[in-house]
């Protein structure tokens, strides 16, 4: 009996020995098995770069929250959450199709809808590469939610931001970008630079916003009958700058994931980003310290985000000294720019227009002009022709959706419900209940304990909006 | 019975209470409020835009007292919510008309 036993043992171990294809590695193998290290190194950074960027929408929520009202931020809050989650759905069933399908006539895809060119089993590269797609979808959609920011009705809010994810902003970069999987687009055709997307992100958003604000309309109390221009006071600054410097940490994930390949060519995108934020920040202080007399915060970390969107076009073929001029640049453009949409009476509470519209287009400009290969009339021509193919594209067909939205679902609040605050007219919530007198079942800020004065709120509040905020 | 309301700079709060503490009143009411008088506000700058801030934030204390200790309490905010420059406050003083405790439903005197 043991020996039986021992012997079925010994042969079980052999067979399985000899099926594990124990071969010695032959040349072929160990080419393919080098290349299989590229291509694990081109996923991983592909998607690492796209989580960095799936971060930038928590850049952007604080960004918003900070620069506008405390009783707009749940609604703020639940912009942006939809943004990237409708938005995720609309470039999942449409959008991707769209702008990376096998596109016939070069102005549109029309195949990859719902993602079926994956299927079990067969080649992932599409899901990374719809992956880093998505997020940077998602960031065009919700550039648009801060310039129409805190009077915007939430219905008609989310009707646009699945449309922006599904059509316009895929239809566009189909155009610039549809090579990069199964498109072709007429524009790339004719040697259109713009490597991470400043006009394809951040011009579309940009324009979109523009658009958004014009059928809008200024906020309450914004401007004056008499021509003056009333701040509305963001209510959270630390907020504001927390939201700059994450999406400075997420572009490091947009321009050198933009290569979708493990190379060392991102090391010189990644300098070239740092560098032109670095001088939008630094110029547009100094703009502000000499056109106003003291360094102003908000137009400080619009000209970091002015000169991250310059450098978004032209990060892979500038050199680190123009990236450094091109962000400089934007930190003037962007101060000037700001100033001049207050002055024609178009109401941004962020700056979305002048951060990504303006610098977008900037930027694509500067792609040609720095070109380290050299530049040309044909190379700065065909940049402006995508510059202005993408406003006579996406401003008019916004314009008209939010007409659109606007006669049937409605596009603003009444004001009543402007005064009250989004948070509650909207979603019949309050973002900061803690920070009011409240006098339900001992919510609020005499709650904690009770008796312990000191450490807590005096008893006595009588104003209940922090000292800076409202109208 | 008197009721005493003391609009003071918010800083000095402690000091005031320390100040009341010393000479035996313990108990106060404050909020905080805004306001100005020959104060004036200041100008502020958001985006670029000039504002102009004409309430400044102050600290309002409520305390009732007796006649008899009346002139000292005010002696005692004046000295400690002083600094000398202009927006250290006021002091109202009114007649108060009862007073009562929740707890216990003692009134008048007993109940301060």
């Amino acid at each position: 009996m043991k020996t039986i036993i021992i012997t079925a043992l010994i042969s079980l171990f052999s067979i399985s020995y000899a099926l594990a294809g124990d071969e010695p590695p032959t040349i072929e193998s160990n080419k393919t098995a080098i290349e299989m290290v590229q291509t694990h190194a081109d996923y991983l950074w592909t998607l690492v770069a796209a989580a960095l960027v799936f971060f930038m929408q928590a850049g952007f929520a604080m960004v918003e929250a900070g620069f506008t009202r405390a009783k707009n931020a749940v609604n703020i809050m639940m912009k942006n959450l939809m943004d990237f989650s409708a938005g995720t759905l609309a470039f999942w069933a449409i959008g991707f199709g769209i702008m990376f399908g096998a596109s016939g006539t070069g102005w549109f895809g029309t195949s990859g809808f719902f993602l079926s060119d994956f299927t079990a089993g067969g080649d992932p590269w599409v899901l990374a590469f719809w992956m880093f797609q998505v997020v940077f979808c998602a960031t065009a959609a919700t550039i648009v939610s801060g310039a129409m920011a805190e009077r915007t009705k939430f219905s008609g809010y989310l009707i646009y931001s699945v449309i922006i994810s599904a059509v316009v902003y895929p239809v566009f970069g189909s155009w610039a970008w549809g090579s990069l999987f199964n498109g072709s687009g007429w524009l790339e055709g004719l040697g259109f630079i713009d490597f991470a997307g400043s006009t394809v992100v951040h011009s579309v958003g940009g324009w979109a916003a523009l658009a958004g604000t014009l059928v809008l309309g200024p906020r309450l109390g914004k401007y004056t009958k008499n021509g003056k221009i009333k701040p509305i006071l963001g209510h959270n600054l630390p907020l504001a700058a927390l939201g700059v410097f994450i999406l400075w940490l997420g572009w490091f994930g947009f321009n050198p994931g933009s290569t979708t390949a493990a190379s060392t060519d991102i090391a010189m995108i990644f300098v070239n980003t740092n560098l032109a934020a670095a001088a939008g920040a630094v110029v547009a202080m100094y703009t502000s310290w000499i056109k106003f007399g003291k360094p102003e915060v908000g137009m400080s970390l619009n000209g970091a985000l002015a000169g991250l969107v310059a450098i978004t076009a032209p990060c892979a073929n500038v050199s680190p000294l123009s990236a450094v001029i091109i962000g400089a640049v934007a930190g003037v453009l962007v101060v000037v720019s700001v100033l001049f949409f207050d002055k024609i009476r178009i109401d941004d509470p962020v700056g979305a227009i002048s951060v990504h519209g303006v610098n977008g287009a900037w930027g694509t400009l500067a792609a040609g002009i720095f070109n380290m290969g050299g530049t040309s009339l044909k190379i700065i021509g065909v940049q402006a022709l995508g510059i202005a193919a993408c406003f006579l594209w996406v401003f008019p067909v916004a314009f008209v959706m939010f007409k659109l939205i606007d006669k049937t679902v409605g596009l603003r609040v009444s004001p009543e419900e402007e005064m009250e605050g989004l948070d509650f007219t909207e979603h019949a919530g309050n973002a900061y209940p803690d920070f009011e007198v409240s006098t339900y079942r001992g919510i609020g800020a005499s709650s904690s304990g009770g008796g312990n004065g000191y450490s807590e709120a005096p008893s006595g509040i009588i104003s209940t909006e922090p000292l800076k905020s409202t109208s | 019975m008197k009721k005493i309301e003391a609009v003071i700079k918010p800083f000095k709060l402690d000091e005031v209470k320390d100040g009341l503490s010393k000479i035996g009143v313990n108990g106060m009411t404050i909020s905080e409020v805004k306001g100005f008088g020959r104060q004036h506000g200041h100008k502020e700058l958001y985006r670029g835009a000039e504002y102009q801030v004409d309430f400044v934030p102050k600290i309002k204390i409520g305390i009732v007292t007796d006649e008899k200790t009346t002139t000292q309490v005010v002696d005692v905010i004046m000295d400690a919510a002083k600094t000398g420059k202009i927006g250290d406050g006021k002091i109202f003083i009114s007649n108060l008309e009862e007073t009562i405790r929740i707890r216990t439903g003692e009134t008048g005197q007993d109940a301060i």
